[in-house]
């Protein structure tokens, strides 16, 4: 990566921060809901724990929160970065700059990380006081888990840029639809076992469910499984080269079809 | 290398959008230092010509070739060169107008940035505005923030689609002289597109008129004035209109 490059990717980052700097419900909300969540779900599991206390043991329904969150910030926090763009019909100023699209996809997936662990490290550390869970106990799996579903994350992200840049902005509820078609494969509260067999199929070709089913046997087990992790992994790179395949696939078609001038609904 | 006096060669460009043919087999040159006004009704493929000239747009057929260099293979060596205009596309509106040029300065690889912001600050009469947030502005504000923009850059070419409509007489008639003043100084080529014959006519040195995405009449203001025996390119326009020469 040479030095133009690297200042064109500071650029983007630059254009973001002055973005969230100039408004705070924006900022507020990055760290907003995670945390919201993660109060929902930890009262819920002191519920669930009167009843059973293996539903809850080691603060798991409150892990699995957590981390599945990091999938859906790191997605959320790259698409919106995007349709910023969009919004502010700002796009085609981007595409007759020397901004290359790997450059645009680094920008993103940087800011991306960023406002991700803006959002994730605040809701984290206020789940010690509010209810004695600690995800950081979790030690270094804990990044192997994190990471995993941030690339999970972008991979869906590149799919729904490409489908933005195609269709317009009335794809744009793509944006919040796409993780959730995943959650109920993902085996987030629920071992794989509890889904039926056609479910389990599906549910296997997702790196995900191999994410979850590792912080399961770490966390009720205490068992590490790096073999999942490396699942998990091998799955994810190929779902990031589909994204990018998708990604640009479909930046050529809005360029054969003169959609970037006016990128609208 | 020394590079070619014409700074563009379009041959034979075409863009289809599946039968339609929005540009037709269009061919033309720019010599450097010139500004040349792309004239033509709604529809005769202006703005298809400018995107694919930006990159926007992938021609269907044809030929374009920047500075010497075949646009579609060196597309990012060719664009830090040049830079754009269009009313079709907006600077980020929550950004200040300071937050907006700096970032651009850093994408096209400005050295001096703050110098250069600086500048153009003054030139464009925006020293009170650094620190509005875009949509603060009005619409002839945002225009000179536009175009400052479009500046920032130094463009060795530069891209403008109505630069000017919707703005008051004295706001155009203020940015063309900005614009002269640009050519001047930077010796840069300007493709203008317009609707506004009598700004086409006070500002530029060659005209193409299109109609149906073909260039129908090409020239300077007077010899088109001349070959047509009228007193204004707004006449020829009409003329021609009415010869069935816009459809």
């Amino acid at each position: 990566m040479n030095s133009f490059a690297v200042e064109r990717i500071f650029a983007l980052l630059m254009r973001y921060f002055f973005l969230l700097r100039s408004s705070w419900p924006r900022l507020l909300e990055i760290a907003y809901w995670p945390t919201v969540q993660m109060i929902i779900w930890g009262f819920t599991s002191i519920h669930f724990s009167h009843a059973g206390p293996e539903l809850t043991a080691g603060g798991i329904l409150i892990s699995a929160v957590l981390i599945w969150d990091s999938l859906f910030r790191s997605h959320i926090s790259y698409t919106l970065s995007f349709l910023e763009e969009m919004w502010s019909r700002n796009l085609a100023n981007l595409f007759v700059s020397p901004l290359r699209p790997w450059e645009l996809i680094l920008a993103l997936a940087t800011i991306s990380m960023i406002r991700t662990l803006i959002g994730m490290i605040p809701a984290a550390l206020l789940a010690i006081p509010f209810f004695g869970v600690s995800v950081f106990e979790l030690g270094l799996p804990l990044l192997g888990f994190f990471l995993n579903l941030v690339f999970t994350g972008w991979a869906i992200s590149q799919v729904v840029t490409g489908i933005l840049l195609r269709f317009g902005l009335g794809a744009e509820s793509l944006t919040w639809m796409l993780p959730f078609l995943l959650a109920p494969f993902s085996c987030i509260y629920y071992p794989l076992e509890t889904l039926p067999d056609w479910m389990q199929s599906v549910a296997a070709c997702l790196s995900t469910t191999y994410v979850f089913e590792g912080m399961r046997a770490l966390i009720l087990r205490q068992e590490w499984m790096p073999e999942l992790l490396w699942k998990a992994l091998s799955l994810n790179l190929l779902y990031f080269l589909f994204g990018l395949f998708a990604f640009w696939f479909s930046l050529r078609s809005a360029r054969q079809r003169g959609l970037l001038l006016q990128s609208g609904e | 290398m020394t590079e070619p006096e014409n700074i563009l060669q379009v041959d034979g460009l075409t863009k289809r959008f599946r039968s339609v043919a929005a540009v037709e087999d269009l061919s033309f040159a720019l010599s450097s230092a010139s500004i040349v006004g792309l004239l033509g009704g709604n529809g005769a493929g202006k703005t298809t010509t400018l995107s694919m000239l930006l990159g926007l747009l992938e021609p269907t057929a044809g030929s374009i070739r920047l500075f010497g260099n075949d646009f579609v293979r060196n597309r990012y060596a060719v664009l830090r060169r040049m830079n754009f205009c269009s009313p079709y596309v907006d600077l980020p509106q929550r950004l200040t107008v300071r937050e907006n040029l700096l970032v651009f300065a850093r994408l096209y690889g400005v050295r001096q940035a703050r110098e250069r912001i600086s500048e153009l600050a003054s030139d464009f009469r925006l020293i009170e505005l650094m620190d509005q947030p875009v949509r603060r502005l009005s619409s002839g504000q945002k225009t000179r923030v536009a175009l400052a923009k479009a500046l920032i850059n130094h463009p060795e070419f530069l891209l403008l689609d109505e630069p000017t409509a919707s703005l008051s007489p004295d706001v155009s008639r203020w940015i063309r002289n900005r614009l002269s003043e640009y050519r001047e100084k930077k010796g840069a080529t300007i493709l203008f597109a317009s609707h506004d014959m009598r700004e086409v006519e006070l500002l530029c040195d060659k005209v193409l008129m299109m109609n149906e995405g073909r260039i129908i009449e090409q020239g300077s203001p007077e010899e088109l004035k001349n070959r047509h025996s009228r007193n204004s390119l707004e006449e020829v326009f009409l003329a021609l209109n009415e010869a069935g020469g816009f459809r």
